[in-house]
């Protein structure tokens, strides 16, 4: 059995908005085994945006708990969490929120600097690593207006492999993208996976899902679905099969 | 998170803002800058004040009869007899913190030299004169104690006197001249000194020995004043005490009686004018502090433009693992870093406007180093001040609030 990186249990986030009380999250129980790749899935106000925050430790639930990589997630101060997720979680956001007129290598560098037990040159060293791993060893000293959208996401997932996460937590991180590119991005992923990498794929569009080893889907705070796909679609193949473009 | 690498971010924020930052130094480098050429301004004419009245003898003491009222008529205080010579012994023997003294008589007259003639003042005194009021001599030399005692007829010039009644530019010394009607050999001829802070003509003067001037030309046998130097600027009110105690027992004054003469110092004078220039001083350093206070909410405003602007950086930064903390040190450290490197050139530009005013304007200057240390301690405090603000709504930030922020 592979160990469990996500324990939760009977996990609720309520919000209070004036006098009344919205719950985001009714209750939910799952877990994430090490090595998955699974995507959540919903649509707007599911609740799908405050289970990432809790999962990417920017939140705390009200009640129920929730365990990453056997630390528990209760009453953890502001600068414990900020810890877990410099050395836990790798962030992939929809904007790639790569700092403007900053280097990729040093757009990568950025979670390391947070970290006082890595050296500056290990940082480089990783960093150079991070990127030669997404495919662009050749783009060190691009700056993020230098590069495509499909590359500026590399970089972002440079970025969040480079402190060795035990879960990289994406957030539409293909919503910006053509449909080739992201495809492109989604066989990088299910290549990092493959390496070992457990992900977690927070999305809206359902054939992203197909690319992946297993689907929650959320409504209205519940679970609604949780099924291990069992033919997943490879990523590479299916550009591939597109039309090619016109150059 | 080491102190070194948030040092480095912030450096590179400021890069990256080259204009913005230059133009949010300019008011630290302006104020810095003022402050400091202010100061020196300040400085230098407080010195040249003090070196003024200390060419004119800042140890000197002067000792002048009372006034006093004579069968109801109010008399000048020169004009008492209350001063002699005895007093003068007595002060010369007892008063062991004066180094110079001697007794004065003077008036005033035509100084003639064949066809050409000048009204001046002749002061009869003893050798010592010339250290007391720190004059030297162009040519030829001082008389001489025997000359005092055997009241030779014996003169100084000043330079006013020497080219007024030797217009044809020959040498004065050994030449005999008259005052009044007394003939006078000139043995010496005094420097020239110029005019005073007061704006007197300090070489129209003639000095001969004080017995020559008591018994040839006044007929008098007591004296005009008695003036006296202490042995530095810091024993001079206590050398007026002493002496204002020997003179008392001199005159025999009951407790109850008033002085019947008036001892001053230089000291006086002194502190007059530097609580004058001091107070420029402090005005021309308040409208600079002003406009380092300027500088000052200039960096606040623009730090606070810049935690808005990157809020959405600041969010990223807690997302991947800053803490609150490490936010805050970091634009704390670039506030830092702009009122710092402000403050540098500030001192530099400070250091060449002083230079070119003495250089050009020929006022006379002198940088203090405390105004130098405390303008850059300032600009330090300064950042921290005004950069803990906006620092500390950056790292209040809610890092979910900030990475949605657009």
């Amino acid at each position: 059995m592979a160990k469990e990186i996500i324990k939760i249990e009977n996990l609720k986030r309520e919000f209070t908005m004036g006098s009344e009380t919205v719950h985001a999250l009714k209750g939910i129980s799952y877990s994430i085994t090490e090595g998955e790749f699974v995507t959540i899935m919903g649509s707007s106000g599911s609740g799908k945006s405050t289970m990432l925050n809790i999962l990417g430790c920017l939140d705390q639930p009200t009640s129920g708990t929730y365990e990453i990589d056997g630390v528990k997630m209760k009453d953890l101060s502001k600068n414990e969490l900020a810890t877990i997720r410099n050395e836990k979680i790798g962030f992939i956001f929809q904007s790639y929120n790569l700092l403007a007129r900053t280097t990729a290598i040093e757009n990568v560098e950025l979670p390391l600097l947070y970290n006082s037990k890595v050296t500056s040159e290990e940082r480089r060293e990783r960093a150079i690593k991070a990127l030669e791993m997404v495919g662009l060893g050749e783009r060190l000293h691009h700056t993020p207006s230098q590069l495509s959208g499909g590359q500026q996401q590399r970089v972002a997932i440079a970025r969040s492999l480079v402190n060795n996460p035990v879960m990289i937590l994406a957030d539409e991180a293909t919503g910006n993208l053509d449909t080739r590119t992201s495809y492109e991005i989604m066989a990088l992923f299910q290549e990092l996976n493959k390496q070992g990498i457990t992900i977690t794929f927070v999305t809206h569009e359902p054939d992203i899902a197909t690319f992946s080893s297993r689907t929650i889907v959320l409504k209205d705070g519940d679970i609604i679905q949780d099924y291990k796909n069992h033919n997943v679609q490879s990523a590479a193949e299916q550009l591939a099969k597109l039309p090619k473009e016109n150059h | 998170m080491r102190i070194l690498n948030l040092v480095k971010i912030a450096f590179k924020a400021i890069v990256l803002n080259k204009m913005r930052t230059l133009l949010t130094m300019l008011g630290i480098i302006i104020g810095v800058a003022s402050v400091i050429a202010m100061l020196a301004i300040g400085e230098g004419s407080k010195e040249s004040i003090r070196t003024t009245i200390s060419s004119m003898g800042s140890n000197m003491i002067n000792i002048r009869p009372g006034e006093d009222t004579r069968g109801g008529v109010r008399q000048e205080a020169s004009a008492m007899e209350t001063l002699t010579l005895d007093d003068y012994y007595a002060i010369k023997e007892q008063a062991d913190l004066l180094t110079y003294t001697t007794p004065m008589v003077n008036g005033s007259g035509q100084v003639i030299n064949g066809s050409n003639n000048w009204p001046s003042s002749i002061y009869g005194v003893n050798p010592e004169y010339l250290n007391i009021k720190v004059l030297d001599l162009q040519s030829g030399s001082m008389f001489t104690d025997a000359e005092v005692k055997s009241a030779s007829k014996v003169v100084l010039l000043g330079q006013t006197v020497v080219d007024n009644i030797f217009p044809d530019g020959e040498d004065p010394v050994g030449a005999t001249i008259r005052f009044g009607n007394i003939p006078f050999k000139v043995i010496g001829v005094l420097s020239e000194k110029g005019e005073n802070t007061f704006g007197q003509d300090q070489d129209d003067v003639v000095i001969a020995p004080y017995t020559t001037v008591q018994k040839r030309i006044l007929a008098i046998d007591y004296l005009n004043q008695i003036m006296a130097s202490a042995a530095s600027e810091e024993q001079a009110p206590d050398a007026v005490t002493q002496v204002t105690e020997i003179l008392r027992t001199q005159h025999k004054l009951a407790d109850n009686e008033d002085d019947d003469f008036n001892v001053r110092s230089m000291e006086e004078l002194i502190s007059t004018f530097s609580s004058t220039s001091e107070m420029l001083t402090v005005l021309l350093v308040a409208v600079a502090g002003i406009s380092l206070l300027i500088g000052g909410i200039g960096i606040m405003n623009i730090m606070y433009v810049s935690v808005k602007e990157r809020t959405k950086e600041i969010g990223l930064r807690m997302a991947v693992g800053g803490k609150g903390s490490d936010i805050l040190m970091q634009f704390l450290i670039e506030a830092i870093l702009i009122s710092v490197t402000g403050g540098v050139l500030g001192v530099a530009l400070g250091l060449g406007a002083t230079f070119f005013i003495e250089k050009f304007l020929h006022w006379p200057t002198s940088v203090a180093l405390y105004s130098i240390v405390v303008s850059f301690a300032v600009c330090a405090v300064t950042g921290i001040f005004f950069g803990w603000y906006p620092a500390r709504k950056a790292s209040a930030l809610d890092p979910i609030t900030a990475l949605r922020y657009e």
